[in-house]
């Protein structure tokens, strides 16, 4: 699913694509789709797409790296569910805001660190983040109203008096949010920030001497980053599951968001959301396909570890062979199939 | 003014209105001496005794350096001999044991690199430091950030100082790229360009911001002759048409002695010699420092 362009002046086959797409996303979906299409898999998709999207203005765009994207899930999920419990008279997209605001607070105190330590040594630094907020979660019942285990039941929304309930509603609620902040992120990475971002990440000394402000950059992405997760998580609590529980935050989904960006593509939108709709149905299509071949041989438990040696060799792979991701491949494809007269050399974001 | 005053006082036989006459030497076509002095009153650059040693070894040692306005200096010397220590030192990336550095008006014992570009100071670096997934134009335009004033959420909403401030960058930025030759590859990706143009892309993120001193690290290594011959010329014209100093560390001898108004050379962190091009090639203890022993080689380094 791609999102516009950085270089998003002129109309282009890109823009008509997007168009189409939108259309089909809005018009054709919401009515056609199944329930288990909308609930299990489009409305996790639109979530996890927007964590990717979070994580990559960090670690694609800025090359700061972070294991912590699951705790700024959990802080916008839990933060969301206090604003709409505590202070019931603001409206929700209030406290989305507000929760998206909070987990961008506490992305610019893991984001301190980045300061003064650079790729693995950040990663095991934000590595704080994950625990403690996992921690403080389940150690203090605040958070979750006194839930023994930390379990949070998110109400139905409300968002200008119409219940946002059912499958079709959860998944429109979730596309206009994911539409919104993905377009105004790609506007963040087109400007004069978003220049910054790769300044630092593709050469910091030279930053720091033609004058970007170091500090201010690298935090500008940890808060915007996380901000965009905390939404996320949000969209996860509130229209995905409605009931979650901190140990549903752990890091394997850290792991999980950053695989989807490895494989979909470090420092692109479009492969955020490629990488995100792969680890979505992957796994679905390889039961299939396994119970297909396999029989009852096929388990759940087998599922899951065939799962793991795939994605794993699958990110190997890539690394090696394209560390540009999945949606590099399928531009290079797209090109000798359409033999679009395209820069050979530009890089598509 | 006094300044000024006085160092003309020294080539001019001036008594009590000398405040008066200065005015007017600066207006005196080819009158060399006396502007020369004016413009050496306030040097662009300058160091005082400066000394830099990495645990036991000394990359520089008492190193004192002038730089006129619009003068274009070479620093030459063998490998390891402290050349890119002095940028690094001038630019902030160093920590001097000892000594200061002067920009313009400004002391410092340590120059704050985060402030450089605010004092007109642009650099370059001898492998270079491009960003490789910007395109060209973008490199280009990043070496206006200091001045960039717009938050980043007037950037993504747009308002029109935010707007204005892009289009006035970008426009200065394409001049720079069309003033070098690169329009053509201003929509490519920096890092999937030749090595040549890349250095130019360089000398082009350097000079969008029209810096007062610009330091080049070594700037035509690794290139063709003609490449050389090229930029050599790109060079010359930046400082014609702006008026920048230039700081370069250069290794052919040939390049340099045809480019540059001045060369101070380096050895073992030592400066050896200091002077027109001329007075370079004729220094026993540079050609001593470049071929070892041998006396009357002159010719391979004159060539």
């Amino acid at each position: 699913m791609p999102a516009p362009s950085i270089r998003a002046s002129r109309l282009t086959s890109n823009h008509i694509g997007i168009a189409l797409l939108l259309g089909v996303a809005y018009g054709i979906v919401p009515f056609t789709g199944s329930e288990y299409l909308l609930d299990a898999i489009l409305t996790p998709f639109l979530a996890l797409a927007l964590a990717a999207v979070g994580l990559n203005v960090l670690t694609g765009y800025a090359g700061q790296v972070s294991l912590g994207s699951a705790a700024f899930l959990a802080v916008g999920a839990y933060a969301a569910y206090n604003f709409n419990l505590r202070i019931p008279e603001l409206p929700f997209l209030v406290s989305l805001l507000l929760a998206g605001l909070v987990a961008a607070l506490v992305g610019l105190v893991f984001g301190l660190p980045s300061l003064r330590l650079r790729g693995f040594y950040l990663a095991v630094s934000t590595l704080a983040a994950q625990f403690f907020v996992q921690w403080a979660l389940t150690k203090f019942g605040w958070f979750s109203n006194d839930n023994p285990s930390g379990v949070i039941d998110a109400p139905t929304l409300n968002i200008a008096g119409i219940p946002v309930s059912g499958a079709e509603r959860r998944y429109v609620f979730s596309l206009t949010i994911v539409l919104i902040a993905t377009f105004l992120t790609v506007r963040l990475l087109a400007s004069q920030s978003g220049r910054n971002f790769i300044a630092v990440r593709d050469h910091e000394i030279a930053a720091k001497v033609i004058g970007v402000p170091l500090l201010r950059t690298k935090l500008l992405a940890f808060g915007i980053s996380s901000f965009l997760i905390g939404i996320a998580g949000v969209l996860w609590a509130f229209a995905y599951l409605r009931t979650v529980e901190p140990a549903g935050f752990n890091l394997d989904r850290s792991f999980q968001i950053l695989f989807i960006i490895i494989i979909g593509g470090l420092a692109s939108i479009r492969g955020s959301f490629l990488g995100a709709a792969f680890i979505v149905v992957f796994p679905l299509l390889l039961s299939r396909v396994g119970a297909a071949l396999l029989g009852n041989v096929f388990d759940s438990g087998v599922l899951e570890m065939s799962q793991r040696i795939v994605i794993g060799g699958l990110i190997i792979g890539l690394l090696i062979a394209e560390p540009r991701g999945l949606i590099a491949l399928l531009d290079r494809f797209s090109i000798r199939v359409f033999r679009k007269p395209r820069h050979a050399n530009q890089q598509p974001n | 003014m006094s300044a000024v005053a006085t160092a003309n006082a020294k080539t001019l036989p001036l008594t009590g209105e000398g405040v008066e006459e200065a005015r007017v030497v600066p207006a005196v076509a080819g009158w060399r001496p006396a502007s020369a002095a004016l413009r050496a009153a306030v040097p662009v650059l300058a160091l005082e005794d400066i000394s830099v040693s990495f645990g036991g070894v000394v990359a520089l040692r008492d190193v004192d350096l002038r730089v006129a306005e619009g003068e274009i200096r070479a620093v030459i010397g063998p490998n390891g001999a402290g050349k890119s220590s002095l940028l690094n030192v001038v630019s902030g990336l160093y920590r001097p044991d000892r000594g200061r550095v002067q920009l313009g008006d400004r002391h410092f014992s340590h120059v704050p690199t985060s402030r450089l570009a605010g004092f007109g100071v642009a650099r370059t670096f001898q492998n270079l430091a491009l960003f490789k997934g910007l395109s060209v134009l973008d490199n280009v335009m990043m070496g206006l950030v200091h001045r960039r004033r717009a938050g980043f959420l007037q950037q993504i909403a747009g308002t029109p100082w935010a707007r204005r401030e892009e289009a006035a960058n970008r426009a200065a930025a394409e001049e720079i790229v069309g003033f070098l030759h690169l329009t053509e590859a201003s929509e490519r990706i920096a890092g999937t360009l030749p090595y040549g143009l890349q250095k130019r892309v360089e000398l082009a993120r350097a000079l969008v911001a029209r810096p007062k001193l610009l330091l080049l690290d070594e700037p035509l290594a690794g290139m063709t002759l003609t490449e050389k011959q090229e930029l050599s010329r790109h060079i010359r014209n930046a400082r014609d048409s702006y008026g920048t100093t230039i700081v370069l560390i250069e290794h052919d001898i040939g390049v340099v002695m045809d480019l540059s108004d001045s060369i101070t050379v380096l050895d073992h962190g030592c400066k050896i010699a200091d002077g027109t091009p001329d007075q370079v090639r004729a220094n026993q203890a540079v050609i001593d420092a470049y071929l070892g022993v041998a006396h009357g080689d002159e010719t391979e380094l004159a060539s």
